[in-house]
């Protein structure tokens, strides 16, 4: 076994995702270089990532979501970008993880609605919304799914 | 600010939703960065040593595979960590492996045994349903500032 010695200790890294159509990655990754100051920025294409203290993250964010509130999608990212462990460069194929951006994507124009909608709702009516049901399909009763098999 | 653990804890959605409203969401990202900015022997690609499935008998019991035990020490401290907890019913990304499946079945079990105000919902298919999504959210959020 070789040691191992951490690179980028205490800093943190979050994903910046937008799904607009007013602002592009580009746009994202541009703004966020204007007032880097040092802070380690990727450009992807779904946004940037992020990389540097809390503090000088939190700075960049805040900032960059002021360009599109309802848009723009943040989390963080265990890994700092270009990780030879996770970074496509050196492992070749698809990166595991973005299957689950990609799904998450998707529904985001669904939240991007639902965050603008509860943002012109009263205290009243939020309660009452977020206390309706939301009709699901109902599971497969066992006995009927027992009496097919036995159709069998 | 609440400790707010979120399922599935690489979700996008919910991570964004509970920083909006204030609080900070307990998602993997946190320990596996934890784990790598740690020294110690090289082990990738997340820096699991054979010490972690020993720390996770702590969540699940000898006889439970070292996989699930290994990713308990990842999530483990989190739930003990949390104030609160929303989890995804069901969700479509959380498939894997058996070892990923019996985990996130362990952590569902963990959170919904854990004393702490908990929300549990489904991912909208509709721009309605993500209203209501949204303001179920907005709403438990808010109500944890309460408490």
């Amino acid at each position: 076994m070789k040691p191992y010695v951490p690179q980028y200790v205490g800093t943190i890294t979050k994903y910046v995702f937008v799904d607009s159509p007013d602002i592009t990655p580009q746009d994202i990754a541009t703004a966020a270089y204007e007032i880097a100051q040092g802070i380690m920025i990727k450009e992807t294409c779904f946004g940037c990532q992020i990389t540097g203290s809390p503090e000088d993250v939190e700075r960049i964010i805040n900032h960059l979501q002021k360009l599109d509130p309802y848009r723009i999608y943040v989390k963080d990212r265990g890994f700092p970008p270009g990780d030879a462990r996770r970074c496509r460069a050196d492992l070749g194929g698809a990166r595991p993880g973005y299957l689950g951006h990609e799904y998450e994507m998707d529904l985001a124009r669904y939240i991007t609605y639902g965050l603008q909608e509860t943002d012109r709702m009263t205290n009243e009516k939020l309660k009452i919304t977020a206390d309706q049901k939301v009709p699901r399909p109902e599971m497969l009763d066992i006995e009927i799914l027992e009496s097919l098999m036995k159709e069998e | 600010m609440a400790k707010v653990f979120i399922y599935p804890a690489t979700s996008l959605i919910l991570s964004t939703l509970v920083t909006r409203f204030g609080h900070q969401p307990l998602g993997s990202a946190i320990s596996i960065r934890e784990h790598i900015q740690t020294p110690g022997f090289d082990s990738p690609p997340i820096q699991i040593t054979s010490d972690d499935p020993q720390y996770g008998l702590k969540w699940a019991a000898v006889e439970v595979p070292s996989g699930i035990r290994g990713r308990m020490s990842l999530y483990g401290p989190l739930v003990e960590e949390a104030d609160a907890a929303i989890i995804i019913d069901e969700p479509d990304l959380a498939f894997g492996c058996m070892g990923c499946a019996r985990t996130n079945e362990l952590l569902a079990f963990m959170l919904r045994e854990k004393n702490i105000p908990r929300l549990e919902l489904n991912y909208p298919t509709s721009k309605e349903e993500g209203v209501t999504f949204v303001a179920a959210i907005k709403e438990f959020l808010k109500n944890l500032e309460r408490q």
